[in-house]
């Protein structure tokens, strides 16, 4: 550059300041998901609903337990895929995503909002499934047993929100919810949610371990007894798998349009 | 307004000081943007000096979104260099000076004006107070409301306020007052010049040339991707010859015509419009030729038909 410019000292991105805006960033997330009707009321409803239907006129059995795991599960996928894959799309289509871009909001404090605020709608879920579970199911569980299930709950909010991210870059804003539903009705269905796999058509179950959906149900189901005989640890594997390949297509995806905006 | 600080703006030692040259606090050089088979910008110069209002004023499409867009490291350049405080915009740290105020913002109708304020606040290093946004913002009496049950107006109004968040030193509004109502225009006007006396750089795109004329200290008149030419409003408006003189007259038109510096002579329902350079001596003759002349005006080209006569011309 040839004219003199101005130029101002480097600001020092110092821990309290960037912490306070994980925090707010966070905080407010939360809150305006909440706030969202249409899909706290979903996200919160539906497992819920369904438990008040299935779980309760299964009570004293072991389905009762089983779908006190299972919706869980749904909880986790519906809260990521719908928080986050629908969230940022409308955000970005609405400006407010390019707005705060505009601002030195880190970008990482945006997206890490968006993942812990997913995860604390998975947490409410599967700590209302328990209390119904053990009141209006008449189902017995353990502490340890509610303290593993939220763990996996919260560990299955990880890859979730890797493919609500990809879902983000990928769909535009007016299609994402119909695209979602059609992703995630047919793969919780595949993979155990509803009903046990073992019911389900054989080709069915044959397909079920390519779903990341099927790894999180059986982590889920197995704290309470009801998972497929086998060790667990090949499912934290292939989520782990998946939370890869799909973080890093996201991240290709991303910066290519970066690279062309 | 004493509580609207400017930041202490330090001149880089390294970038040697020209004489006579004024700092620059942003720029674009020689930038070209493509967009598919579309150039929104062409090889597009463009410099911002401390403390001027400066209105990029242009008709749809002719590029204003994308400088700013540049400028707010938003998008990158296809050729060219964008320089910001120093810094290229793509670094966050460049934008904790900035304030911007985008022309397809809508934030979340279920934050409350208040929490806004507190979430854009907490980006910045050294924000200035809440109640000053709400204060300078005008959004007194409805900080409580959420934003979708805003007027157009009030959210406006609550962009401009996340704007001055960070109490910045450079402000980009983009069409800040499309869709206002004049009342709302011109109280947004009164913010602006605030910040100009508060010693603000503030860049705004607007296809009001009224507004050009109200605010800005330069104009700049861009098309298809390129300036068109830049000065005072008053110097763009000069740029088109010639004055109006409107008047009923009994005065033959092809005579008119013909009189010395006249370049066009239309008749405007029972008046006659007459555009000449020298309109002192084409009125003087015009009276004492026709005694009953009447309801005469002479009137200065608006900034409006400058741009459309500046405009068209490429």
């Amino acid at each position: 550059m040839s004219a003199n410019t101005i130029a101002l000292p480097v600001p020092q991105s110092t821990f309290p300041y960037v912490a306070r805006i994980f925090a707010k960033e966070i905080r407010y997330e939360f809150v305006k998901m909440m706030r969202t009707r249409a899909f706290s009321l979903s996200v919160l409803g539906f497992p819920i609903m369904f438990y008040l239907l299935f779980g309760v006129s299964n009570r004293h059995t072991e389905f009762a337990r089983y779908l006190m795991a299972s919706y869980g599960c749904m909880g986790v996928v519906s809260a990521c895929l719908f928080g986050i894959g629908m969230g940022i799309s409308m955000e970005r289509a609405q400006g407010w995503l390019e707005l705060k871009q505009a601002s030195p909001m880190p970008r990482l404090a945006y997206l890490a909002a968006k993942i812990v605020s997913s995860a604390a709608f998975a947490l409410i879920i599967e700590v209302a499934l328990i209390g119904l579970a053990l009141t209006l199911g008449g189902a017995h569980v353990t502490l340890m047993e509610s303290l593993r299930l939220i763990g996996v709950d919260l560990f299955g909010s990880v890859p979730f929100a890797a493919m609500g991210l990809l879902i983000s870059v990928l769909v535009p804003a007016n299609s994402a919810p119909g695209i979602i539903n059609l992703i995630y009705l047919p793969m919780s269905f595949a993979s155990g949610f509803w009903m046990p796999i073992s019911v389900l058509p054989h080709w069915l179950q044959r397909l079920a371990p390519a779903l990341p959906t099927y790894h999180l149900a059986q982590l889920a189901l197995s704290v309470i007894g009801a998972a497929e005989p086998g060790r667990m640890m090949p499912h934290f594997q292939a989520l782990a798998g998946y939370t890869l390949v799909m973080f890093g297509a996201a991240w290709i995806i991303f910066n290519r349009s970066e690279a062309k905006a | 307004m004493a509580t609207l600080h400017a930041h202490p703006l330090h001149a880089s030692p390294t970038s040697g000081a020209w004489p006579g040259s004024d700092p620059t606090i942003a720029g674009l050089h020689s930038v070209t943007k493509k967009y598919g088979q579309t150039t929104a910008l062409d090889n597009f110069s463009f410099r911002l000096v401390p403390g001027e209002v400066v209105t990029l004023l242009g008709p749809n499409g002719a590029g204003k979104t994308t400088a700013i867009r540049l400028l707010l490291g938003l998008i990158a350049p296809d050729a060219g260099s964008v320089r910001v405080l120093g810094r290229d915009p793509r670094d966050a740290d460049a934008r904790t000076h900035i304030g911007a105020m985008l022309q397809v913002a809508r934030v979340p109708d279920v934050l409350r004006v208040s929490e806004l304020i507190d979430l854009f606040r907490c980006y910045y290093p050294q924000p200035l107070a809440a109640r000053e946004v709400i204060r300078i913002a005008k959004l007194e009496g409805f900080e409580n409301r959420l934003f979708g049950k805003l007027s157009g107006g009030q959210k406006q109004r609550t962009l401009f306020g996340l704007a001055i968040c960070g109490n910045p030193d450079l402000v980009f509004l983009d069409e800040p007052t499309a869709g206002m109502d004049i009342e709302s225009r011109r109280a947004l006007w009164d913010e602006v010049r605030a910040l100009s006396a508060a010693g603000k750089t503030v860049l705004l795109t607007t296809h009001y040339l009224e507004e050009a004329d109200a605010l800005a200290n330069r104009v700049v008149v861009i098309n298809r991707g390129k300036t068109v030419c830049e000065g005072t409003p008053s110097e763009i408006r000069r740029r088109v010859s010639g004055r109006r003189i409107r008047c009923v007259t009994q005065l033959d038109p092809v005579f008119l015509a013909a009189l010395p510096t006249v370049s066009d002579v239309k008749q405007d329902r029972e008046a006659l419009v007459v555009t000449a350079e020298a309109a002192e001596d084409v009125v003087r003759e015009m009276l004492r030729r026709d005694p009953t002349l009447s309801g005469l005006e002479i009137l200065s080209p608006a900034l409006e038909d400058a741009f459309l006569a500046l405009t068209s011309q490429n």
